[in-house]
């Protein structure tokens, strides 16, 4: 990977052996940084710490440029020159629009629920003196260290040793907006610090999907969802089990427990459906398992095979039902796609029908009655029945469309009847099979002369 | 159809310098690592490679064989791999368990990752912490621009999205700013740069700060003006069903980094077809920015055109016939494979629209944006939830419910929250979570004015308590405003008026005439006006974050409409559809100016949900 430059010896006399694998030193550029270098050099005098290092050791940059190569110095040198810029564009406040005072959150707190205020000042004598830091980088402020960061140069997070300087570190990297630079200096937090640590927001927000990342930490949602990387259903029941005594808030912990019922009916209900001994599941094979179904799919399962079965049956549509409190609407939906699957009319018929006091059978539906019609229509239900069903939705236009859509002729010319329109009674006979029953139906109308038509 | 460009509006670009910039220092990281290699791919990357280079390209500079990352134990022999990857924790920490194992056998290979675009510190720091950090080497590869047709430029970063908007993870700003410092490099000097959101913001920031480091250089430019735009400003538009040819092929085939693969159903074959869809395919140049309506009777116009070139040659002689077999023949075949192909595509789209009943699919999204019968709206969601129908479309339209009515009732909420897990699966809690930790699907909280939600806010940042924290997020997801933003910004043209989408009269025909695209009204009305003066209103209901800067001395020329400032970088944080760009697209034909979209990747109403999804282990 190393590859020696020997231009560095022509104008950077340190002893450092240099060698790169940066990437963007391609002739051209290097070319034009030198070029810039050179001329920059020429009027900046105020950064010489970086000449007179003494070190021996390597030095590389987080890109992966040794401390003094060509392009690392060039960009040293570059980039303290502040271009006014013929170009130049203003700065605009990107402060959070959260207040910045009384913004710390606690990141023990989120996983710990532990913390204390943090914002006293650590003694001043637990720092070391500025004069004993010889290495000449140990001054950099918390700016000019995320500037660096920032710019993939060398760097060293070793002298912010105190909380406070810390922090302010972390409140430099957060004011940059530089992701990369937020997460590098949290983990260089979480390694120094034992466990309280007071963030921002915006800091807080990195750490956690760093660690989500690292799967290092879960949040309550977190170890719930570990229940998808459970394959054996045994295993995920038990864990389940275990979420439910989760801290979820009130309508989450319903539904995690409904998580855990259902997969324990489902467990059930397939140890003796495996078999496949009954009369339907040789007519009908199952394609695949019941388990980890949603309740509406395990619902509908069971108003295929189990139709019938008693209420204290786990699987029975019933217990179903109950158990997961099901709408009557929900119910009825699922029981008709199941039942008109297995063109069952007659289970179909009994969903809808409703005795009244005189004992009258009527038939009342929770859904509109044309949505009746398109699920028994997309089941393939013959005319005979889907009549029946046509026949009772109360939007006369919709009605009309619906009968015409799937042939209900005797509708259709009931109502065109109805309606007194001879007109449109005669379009449709074109429609109708000729001397079929429909056809003398409709010229036996026309020939009335009892009924006063409109047009 | 196609409606032709002003006379006087400026060409556009030419980015395909983008690619050959990519694939020169592919190839110098590539020559870096001397000697045969094989060569490990992020599936993710596959396609934007082959947009630039090609196997040959590769195997010239010592790439033996290429396998896709798939987090697996590796087969190669080869003594050199090289991975090619997006930085990503999960990725770096598979090669570390691949070296470390190859050390557990005492196996002596060298290892490369290029990371691209940008390396994270993260990454190495799974290096470092798997003792592996010495024997991999690590480089940068700045492929951040990939030009996916003469005006649409992709970061190709679907995670953008997810990462910045859900997560909070500003990791991807740098990145933007970078993608926009080259094309103000090698396009600009911008003039002018508008936008708004809080991520345009610090992309702005990142980029000036950048621009500012770097070098200068006087150059005539090509690209004046910039707006920057977060997604999260308008969340409605790319949850609506698209209608426009090429939103509606990416809705029902996904488009792949300008790709899509037509099944057998369209090419009545029994092969697959991949297609590239750009501006080089002359029968969809034509038909890609309209109304699927209009698209059928196109079509077949240029088949009946097409059989009367071919019919020319009845009673030609033998000299013009060769002519015609050497002139327009292939031309012809050409155009007449392209037009079955996209016959095909309609078909296929028609009979799957028609099975769903796309119409009344229509008419509730369309009374959604309208605020009109939001009950009968419910009870058809709710029908939808019920009946299992598509498990994204349910979300859509209750995401869309919750944008367009600033939330839903608490009790609508919980009732439509637990029928969809039943529906779905009850692991969709976490969806749910992430949903309006977003702000996509969250609950109406009674007479709060923004002032109340402000101090609430405030209150709850002092409160250290683990349950209030995930609150405390959920409130930062901003309210939508979207009723009265799309009264204020007339969003909504007036019912009753016919709509001739074969003769658009503004952008709402890209939704049949139903509601011009929130984000490209903004970007109309912004660029219009010069700027937010007189806005303040509609930037408050968005949340603020707006800003209009001009550049250093350009001042004079930003009055003057020269070429440059009439050509306009549109940047989507967070990603475009389709149908945004058309409308783009429309808007420059009537202003005789040239939009180009410069988006993190180009996303749908699928693909912005299925990233917010948790159903998975």
């Amino acid at each position: 990977m190393t590859r020696a430059k020997p231009e560095d010896d022509d104008w950077n006399s340190s002893k450092i052996h240099a060698f790169t694998f940066d990437d963007d030193d391609d002739e051209f550029t290097k070319l034009k940084e030198s070029k810039r270098a050179v001329s920059s050099i020429l009027v900046d005098d105020d950064d010489d710490d970086d000449d007179d290092d003494d070190d021996d050791v390597e030095k590389v940059s987080w890109s992966g440029e040794p401390v003094g190569s060509i392009s690392w110095s060039v960009k040293e040198t570059a980039s303290s020159i502040r271009s006014g810029g013929e170009h130049g564009f203003p700065k605009i406040n990107t402060a959070p629009s959260l207040p910045k005072q009384g913004s710390g959150y606690s990141l023990s707190s989120l996983f710990k629920a532990f913390s204390e205020a943090s914002t006293r000042v650590y003694a001043p004598e637990l720092r070391k003196p500025k004069s004993e830091c010889k290495d000449y980088f140990s001054d950099w402020s918390p700016e000019e260290t995320v500037k660096r960061m920032r710019k993939g140069k060398v760097y060293s997070l070793e002298r912010f040793r105190s909380l406070q300087d810390k922090l302010l570190l972390l409140d430099e990297a957060v004011s940059a907006h530089d992701g990369n630079v937020i997460t590098a200096v949290l983990i260089y937090l979480k390694k120094s610090l034992s466990k309280e640590l007071m963030v921002r927001e915006i800091a807080l927000r990195h750490y956690v999907h760093y660690l989500k990342e690292m799967e290092e930490q879960k949040t309550l949602l977190m170890q719930y969802k570990e229940h998808l990387s459970i394959k054996d259903e045994n295993q995920r029941r038990d864990f389940l089990k275990t979420c439910m005594r989760l801290p979820f808030s009130q309508d989450d912990a319903i539904h995690v427990q409904d998580h855990y019922t259902l997969l324990e009916r489902q467990i059930i209900i397939e140890a003796t459906d495996k078999k496949g001994e009954a009369e339907i599941f040789k007519k009908f094979p199952r394609k695949a398992s019941i388990l980890n179904m949603p309740i509406i799919t395990t619902l509908y399962y069971s108003c295929f095979y189990h139709y019938g079965e008693s209420e204290g049956t786990f699987s029975s549509p019933a217990n179903i039902r109950s158990t997961f409190r099901i709408s009557e609407k929900q119910y009825i939906l699922t029981a008709l796609g199941a039942r008109a699957k297995l063109k069952s009319w007659f289970d179909v018929d009994s969903l809808f029908n409703t005795k009244n006091w005189l004992g009258y059978t009527k038939k009342r539906s929770p859904i509109g009655f044309h949505r009746v019609v398109d699920i028994l229509q997309k089941n393939n239900a013959p005319v005979q029945v889907l009549k029946d069903y046509v026949s009772l939705i109360d939007d006369a236009e919709l009605k009309l469309s619906l009968a015409q859509k799937y042939k209900c002729h005797d509708i259709v010319i009931e109502m065109y009847r109805d309606l007194k329109d001879r007109q449109q009674l005669i379009v449709y006979q074109g429609k109708v099979e000729r001397g079929s029953h429909e056809d003398r139906k409709i010229d036996q109308l026309l020939g009335n002369m009892q009924i006063r038509w409109k047009n | 159809m196609a409606q032709t460009d002003r006379r006087d509006a400026p060409g556009l670009p030419d980015f395909s310098l983008l690619k050959r910039l990519a694939r020169d220092q592919l190839i110098y990281l590539l020559e870096q690592l001397p000697g045969k290699k094989d060569l490990f791919i992020d599936a993710d990357l596959m396609s934007p490679l082959d947009r630039i280079a090609n196997v040959t390209t590769l195997k010239q500079h010592e790439v033996d064989k290429l396998y896709k990352v798939e987090l697996k134990p590796v087969v190669s022999v080869s003594d050199q791999l090289c991975f090619l990857i997006r930085p990503r924790i999960q990725t770096v920490k598979w090669i570390a368990d691949v070296v470390k194992s190859d050390k557990a056998v005492g196996r002596f290979r060298r290892y490369k990752i290029i990371f691209t675009p940008q390396k994270f510190y993260a990454c190495e720091t799974v290096l470092e912490e798997q003792g592996v950090y010495g024997d991999v080497t690590s480089d940068e590869w700045e492929f951040y621009l990939l030009p996916l047709d003469d005006d649409i430029i992709s970061l190709e970063l679907p995670e953008f999205f997810r990462d910045n908007f859900l997560e909070g993870d500003q990791r991807w700003v740098t990145t933007a700013g970078s993608a926009l410092r080259l094309l103000h490099f090698l396009f600009g000097p911008f003039s002018k740069v508008y936008g708004i959101g809080r991520c345009a913001k610090m992309v702005y920031e990142s980029w000036r700060e950048q621009v500012e480091d770097g070098e200068k250089k006087a150059q005539n430019p090509d690209i004046g003006n910039v707006f920057l735009i977060d997604r999260d400003v308008d969340f409605v538009t790319p949850l609506c069903s698209q209608v426009v040819y090429e939103g509606l092929v990416d809705d029902i085939f996904r488009i792949k980094c300008g790709s899509v693969e037509f099944g057998p159903d369209v090419t009545s074959t029994d092969k697959s077809l991949k297609v590239m869809l750009n501006s080089q395919d002359k029968v969809f140049n034509e038909i890609r920015n309209e109304h699927f309506s209009n698209v059928f009777g196109f079509l077949s116009q240029k088949a009946r055109n097409l059989q009367t070139a071919y019919d020319k040659r009845c009673g030609m002689d033998i000299k013009q016939m060769k002519a015609f077999v050497a002139e327009e023949l292939k031309g012809l075949k050409q155009e007449h494979r392209l037009l079955s192909l996209h016959i095909g595509a309609c078909e296929s789209i028609m009979k799957k629209k028609t099975k769903q009943d796309f119409q009344e699919l229509l008419k509730t999204e369309h009374s959604l944006l309208e605020g009109f019968e939001i009950r009968e709206c419910i009870t058809y969601i709710e029908e939808h939830i019920n009946r299992q129908v598509s498990m994204i479309e349910s979300l859509r339209l209750l995401c869309l419910l919750s944008l367009t009515e600033n939330g839903l009732l608490p009790k609508d909420y919980r009732s439509l929250k637990a029928q969809y897990l039943q529906s779905y699966g009850i692991e969709h809690l976490l969806s749910f979570a992430n949903l309006r930790q977003i702000g996509l699907l969250v609950e109406q909280q009674p007479g709060e004015t923004l002032t109340v939600m402000e101090s609430k806010v405030g209150k709850l940042v002092n409160d250290k308590t683990a349950g209030k924290l995930t609150d405390a997020f959920s409130s930062l997801a901003k309210k939508s405003n979207f009723r009265a933003l799309s009264k204020r910004l007339m969003l909504i043209p007036k019912t009753g008026e016919e709509y001739d989408l074969r003769v658009p009269r503004d952008m709402a025909y890209i939704f049949s005439g139903a509601y011009i695209p929130l984000s490209c009204k903004l970007i109309e009305q912004v660029l219009e006006r010069d700027g937010w003066t007189g806005f303040e209103e509609v930037t408050r209901m968005l949340n603020g974050h707006e800003f209009a800067v001009t550049g250093g001395n350009s001042g004079t020329e930003t009055r003057n409409k020269t070429d440059p400032q009439r050509i306009i970088l549109v940047m989507f944080l967070g990603g475009c559809t389709f149908s945004e760009i058309s409308a783009l697209r429309f808007l420059g034909r009537e202003r005789g100016c040239k939009f180009i979209v410069l988006t993190t990747a180009i996303t749908n109403s699928s693909r912005l949900l299925e990233s917010l999804l948790d159903n998975q282990g």
